[in-house]
């Protein structure tokens, strides 16, 4: 229990510290001082002693990328925790189900379409959830076998097909505007991100944490598996369809808006069960803010390291790697 | 409280796997349930915990259809004590007999003060105090299984069903657990264990039921029930059952196994 304190106070002051740097840093950098300044005039309704491109860049650019970031990442680590413990398996990612692949071929069809932004992200969202509900029927279709195997089998199908579908349209696009806004939002950037995307994609997220959050003694017991979250009195099938439900809504929001960004599901849930145990109590809340700090900072390197911007997926790659492999060399008691 | 088969048909849709099994559990006792490898105990007992549906007859727990009661209900009343696995996340032991408190939590509450300190009660009448924060999948087998008898008593269920309980575990572990299961039984608890060792059923049990071909085969006092020919037809072993005379005047029976035939 200490120890877990001890965590969360941890990851709470690197946050603050990421998010003080992502402002400072960039093209236009913003000092801590205009920073506190800018807020503080905000929060009471006075005048602000700043530059109004200072205001510009906080309140129209940098801070809803920042936003996008903290939800992005958090969201991604929260339903990766969750598929973990659902499916007790430590290497399931959110887009275990499908739903990664589903929001990218949504996204994709709606580039080659020349679709309004809005509507590229709305078929993201739509095409996500509806890998995942297909994954779903197939295996509810399949009755007699394990249901867990079956279900993550229809996923992984299911994403193989539309990984087929997403490599016929960038074939047919047009290989001049399209492909590359194709090839860019498939590797994940937060470079377009804006206040409207922050505002549509943060109610569907709290509205998947707070499911999440009120399931997660459910989670922790059904993490035993089916049959003895059964015995321990859990209507197992039920709880795991709300789950993957919420765990999806989530993702799908969040890749509508950010592309896809690997890795994060995958390796912060191993951190935060390394930092506080798999008790799901405690996993979420250690998760959601490692995601968030995580992406946070890998975004604020993606977009000042280079002279041109470094894609999201690119640099969770880089960064993942080497990490997932300390983790498998040294640190298996995160799934031992 | 009474769980009750009548009649019982049970498998999965389209593959039967027992017919015919009428079988019941009071409080306080110790049925002890034996048969081959595939006979289909584990099946018998996914169907009595209400795991599965029923494929024909009934299962009644005190008197009202298993199978229609709320899952929190039944756990409620009958814990499953699985062969301990390592199948989990590094839960500690305290994590996992704290989760036998599930079935009495509000729905969307973790465990109370009061939860933990159930638990921790549970925890040092099975002796596992020194092991309280120790990480489940790095204990032994025998104090894995401890953890989810454990487990079953946090559960509060006046009835148990215990898939093996001795399985791979040393000789000091099989007495171990055996001591803990009659201790339940004295406390009250009624207790339906399977399990591979008939002197396991002539020195504990107070029931023995065979379970062979997925039908009853025999159910009644130990004594009556296994007898040199019930366990070669269960089995299709040639085995002797001899009265033992132990050194503190009591007596008891064993099983040897009959010499090879020439």
């Amino acid at each position: 229990m200490r120890r877990a304190v001890l965590a969360v106070g941890g990851i709470l002051v690197l946050l603050a510290a990421l998010v003080i740097g992502a402002f400072a840093v960039g093209r236009y950098p913003v000092s801590p001082g205009e920073l506190a300044a800018l807020v503080q005039a905000k929060l009471f309704g006075t005048p602000a002693e700043v530059p109004a491109t200072v205001e510009t860049v906080v309140f129209g650019i940098r801070g809803p990328r920042v936003l996008a970031a903290l939800l992005v990442g958090g969201a991604l680590a929260a339903s990766g925790s969750a598929y973990q413990s659902l499916f007790r398996n430590p290497l399931v990612s959110p887009d275990i189900l499908g739903v990664s692949a589903g929001a990218a071929f949504g996204a994709v069809l709606g580039i080659f379409l020349s679709l309004e932004v809005w509507a590229i992200q709305g078929l993201a969202f739509v095409f996500g959830l509806g890998a995942v509900a297909t994954a779903y029927a197939i295996a509810a279709s399949l009755r007699g076998h394990d249901p867990i195997l079956v279900l993550v089998l229809a996923g992984v199908v299911l994403g193989a097909l539309l990984g087929a579908c997403i490599a016929l349209v960038k074939y047919l696009a047009d290989p001049y505007n399209q492909l590359p806004a194709i090839t860019y939002w498939l590797l994940g950037s937060l470079a377009a991100a804006d206040p409207g995307d922050v505002r549509s994609t943060v109610l569907p997220v709290l509205a998947g944490l707070a499911v999440l959050w009120l399931l997660r003694w459910r989670i922790t017991v059904l993490s035993l598996g089916d049959e003895e979250a059964a015995s321990l009195g859990i209507r197992a099938g039920r709880v795991r369809a709300l789950v993957v439900a919420a765990a999806t809504l989530v993702t799908a929001a969040v890749v509508s808006i950010s592309g896809i960004v690997g890795w994060i599901g995958l390796i912060m849930p191993h951190v935060a069960r390394l930092l506080v145990g798999p008790d799901f109590r405690r996993l979420l809340p250690v998760a959601v803010l490692l995601g968030a700090g995580f992406l946070l900072g890998v975004d604020t390197l993606a977009r000042t390291a280079a002279r041109i911007e470094i894609p999201l997926g690119v640099l969770t790659a880089f960064v993942g790697t080497p990490v997932f492999l300390w983790l498998l060399a040294t640190a298996r008691r995160s799934w031992q | 409280m009474r769980l009750e088969a009548r009649d019982l048909a049970f498998g999965y849709r389209g593959h039967p796997v027992g017919r015919n099994v009428s079988l019941a559990l009071g409080a306080g006792e110790i049925v002890c349930l034996l048969g081959p490898n595939g006979g289909g105990k584990t099946t018998l007992f996914r169907t009595l915990l209400g795991l599965l549906p029923p494929q024909g007859g009934e299962v009644l727990l005190d008197g009202a259809d298993l199978w229609t009661l709320a899952r929190r209900d039944v756990a409620k009343r009958i814990g499953y004590v699985p062969q301990a696995h390592t199948g989990y996340f590094p839960f500690t032991v305290r994590d996992v007999v704290l989760m036998g408190r599930t079935a009495h939590l509000a729905p969307f509450a973790g465990p109370s003060r009061r939860d933990r300190v159930l638990a921790d009660e549970a925890i040092e009448r099975l002796g596992l105090a020194p092991l309280a924060d120790a990480v489940y999948t790095r204990i032994s087998g025998g104090e894995r299984q401890l953890t989810l008898i454990a487990r079953a008593l946090a559960q509060a269920a006046p009835l148990l069903v215990m898939d093996e309980p001795t399985a791979s575990l040393d000789f000091g572990n099989q007495l171990r657990v055996l001591e803990q299961v009659v201790a339940l039984a004295r406390s009250g608890i009624g207790v339906l264990l399977s399990t591979h060792d008939p002197d396991q059923a002539f020195q504990r049990a107070d029931r023995v039921a065979l379970l062979r071909g997925g039908e009853l085969v025999a159910d009644g006092r130990p004594d009556d029930v296994l007898t040199s020919e019930s366990l070669r037809t269960l089995y299709g072993v040639e085995v002797h059952v001899v009265d033992a005379a132990l050194p503190d005047g009591r007596r008891g029976r064993v099983c040897l196994p009959a010499r090879a035939s020439a």
